[in-house]
């Protein structure tokens, strides 16, 4: 867990060699192109880069026409521009269609840091989760988004593929075999399970730790496809461990917290914490500095596994 | 084709009576433009509807589906009884465009101000991949409201999209009132213009200058067409005719009598009329 890399960066590292295998792949972008990473496909590929000015709806749109007539557009911007300014671009004219776009955005979460509300997606999961036919897809790592990566390009129909602006650990090794859809469990232990997608799976992880010093065993559940939700992996968790804590940078309402209380609900209720932001906008900032004012640290979560803990059935 | 516009006139009357509810007056002004898109100018074949070299048609002004549903029917893509289903559950005939369910529509569209911006991603990949194929967007004139579509027009202009062709139906009315008083898009030409458009004006109910001007727009190389097609709502029927009340109303069977007798075609009406009532 010592290199850094950014889960964007990795995906643009990633985009040529795509580029190779999906002819069909064109790539859309929104002035951002650089903050995207999909500078090495342009070069690579000039004629299948569209640039679309600063005019994301537009650019939505138009990959709506271009998934018509056959091609697989990426489009790219980031998480509150693709969610809120977009949303009904992407609502009415691909989701609803089922027109085989990917939309690729940065900048997911309050780690966005410095830039602060307006560059933070921190409702777009909870946007594009009450949509029909989307798929989300949000990787813990750089490893994870090469992996993940031409899986949701194949994918038939619309996905919703979320990254991070700033560098966050590398989590997984290159043997590790991820199947889009299914979670994997990178812990096991029997007396709390923590559910978590994105780079802040890295925070759970050494809240992992935390619990370990005082005796806890924590079972570990990386939720990457926060829709449609692996039901299995959850019901799972909840029935080996007998208490669940969720783990998301988004807004604790109508994300990952929100899918994964709605399984157990209806299917096996056990105590649940949900760690997010809590139900209001960011600032700028740190990442670090905003995950502890903000309830999302590693403490944090471990706090949250014994308090679930502490309110499982005696 | 001045017969199947005045049939298509007569299935739009009767279907939106039929349904109860739709919009007359927007699919009336738009009869001649989208007769001799599909009736003369569009290279289509109706018997494979997913032709990948085909022209597309884009209805931006969505809620005019009637007119597109009719003239669909009439060239051959569905049956023409189908269009007694409109806006009925189950039926394949949605209260706006649905390119899943309707075969012959090329874009699901009706949220308003977004179909150019789809067409201009469908030109972009027929230039891509070599593909023959023009691509034709109707807007309403109300519509080009919408800051989108000039996201859209400045698109097509900076990537030379001359496969493709907007059209406005410009009638004058929207929902609201006359687009003069709602907010005023003049001066529209210019604003085209102003966007390195190719711009022309037409009769939007002269059939003849239609397709000639629609055949102008594919001859122009190097950047968009749009066509100014000065129409009047609610064309064809005396009483509609720029009545703004008439964007959404439906006739009465008084109403829907008259309107049929003013088109053409009154013999058929009750026949058609019936069928449709057992359908329900």
């Amino acid at each position: 867990m010592s290199d850094l890399v950014a889960t964007r960066v990795a995906y643009g590292d990633a985009l040529p060699e795509m580029g190779e295998k999906f002819e069909d792949l064109v790539v859309l972008d929104a002035d951002i192109s650089k903050a995207m990473q999909t500078g090495a496909f342009e070069k690579r590929f000039p004629d299948r880069h569209f640039d679309f000015g600063i005019a994301e709806q537009d650019m939505m749109a138009a990959a709506a026409g271009m998934a018509a007539m056959g091609k697989i557009p990426l489009v790219n911007t980031y998480a509150v521009f693709a969610s809120l300014r977009a949303c009904e671009q992407m609502r009415t004219f691909i989701a609803y269609p089922m027109l085989n776009v990917k939309i690729v955005v940065s900048h997911g979460g309050l780690a966005v840091g410095w830039d602060g509300v307006t560059h933070q997606g921190l409702e777009d999961m909870s946007v594009v989760r009450s949509i029909p036919n989307m798929t989300i897809v949000h990787p813990a790592d750089a490893t994870s988004t090469r992996k993940l990566l031409p899986q949701v390009i194949a994918h038939n129909g619309p996905v919703y593929f979320r990254l991070g602006r700033n560098p966050t650990p590398i989590i997984y090794t290159e043997h590790h075999d991820l199947q889009m859809g299914k979670a994997e469990v990178l812990a096991d232990g029997g007396n709390v399970a923590i559910i978590a997608c994105g780079p802040i799976v890295s925070e759970a992880l050494k809240a992992l730790e935390l619990l370990r010093a005082e005796g806890i065993q924590a079972r570990l559940v990386d939720m990457h496809a926060v829709k449609p939700l692996d039901t299995a992996a959850v019901l799972d968790a909840a029935a080996l461990t007998g208490a669940i804590v969720t783990v998301e940078d988004n807004n604790i309402l109508g994300g990952l917290g929100s899918a994964v209380a709605e399984t157990l609900v209806e299917a096996c209720p056990v105590p649940m914490r949900r760690i997010g932001v809590p139900d209001c906008f960011g600032e700028s900032g740190d990442p670090d500095g905003l995950f502890e004012k903000y309830g999302m640290s590693a403490e944090h979560i471990a706090g949250a596994a014994k308090s679930a803990m502490a309110a499982k059935r005696k | 084709m001045e017969c199947i516009a005045r049939q298509i006139r007569c299935d739009i009357i009767k279907m939106v009576h039929a349904a109860g509810s739709g919009h007359l007056g927007s699919s009336l002004s738009a009869v001649e433009i989208v007769t001799a898109l599909y009736f003369s100018v569009m290279n289509i074949d109706p018997a494979r509807p997913d032709w990948r070299e085909r022209d597309r048609f884009i209805l931006s002004k969505g809620h005019a589906c009637p007119v597109l549903y009719a003239a669909l029917a009439r060239r051959g893509y569905f049956p023409v009884e189908e269009l007694a289903t409109l806006r009925r559950i189950n039926s394949r005939l949605q209260g706006h465009p649905d390119m899943n369910k309707t075969p012959g529509v090329d874009m699901t569209s009706g949220s308003l101000g977004n179909g150019l911006s789809c067409g201009a991603g469908m030109a972009l990949v027929a230039k891509l991949d070599a593909l023959p194929s023009c691509v034709y967007v109707l807007l309403g004139d109300g519509e080009i409201q919408e800051g989108i579509v000039w996201e859209a027009a400045m698109t097509a202009a900076h990537y030379k999209l001359d496969n493709l062709c907007a059209i406005i139906d410009n009638n004058g009315l929207q929902l609201d009132g006359y687009t003069s008083d709602v907010m005023d898009i003049n001066p529209v030409a210019d604003k085209w213009r102003a966007f390195r458009w190719n711009t022309i004006a037409v009769d939007g109910h002269d059939l003849d200058a239609l397709v000639r001007t629609l055949e102008l727009a594919n001859q122009t190389k190097g950047r968009p067409t749009v066509i100014i097609a000065d129409t009047t709502k609610g064309k064809g029927v005396s009483f509609m005719e720029d009545q703004c009340d008439w964007h959404g109303r439906c006739p009465t069977d008084e109403e829907a009598k008259q309107a049929i007798r003013e088109s053409v075609d009154p013999s058929r009406y009750d026949t058609w009329r019936d069928q449709s009532e057992q359908a329900s």
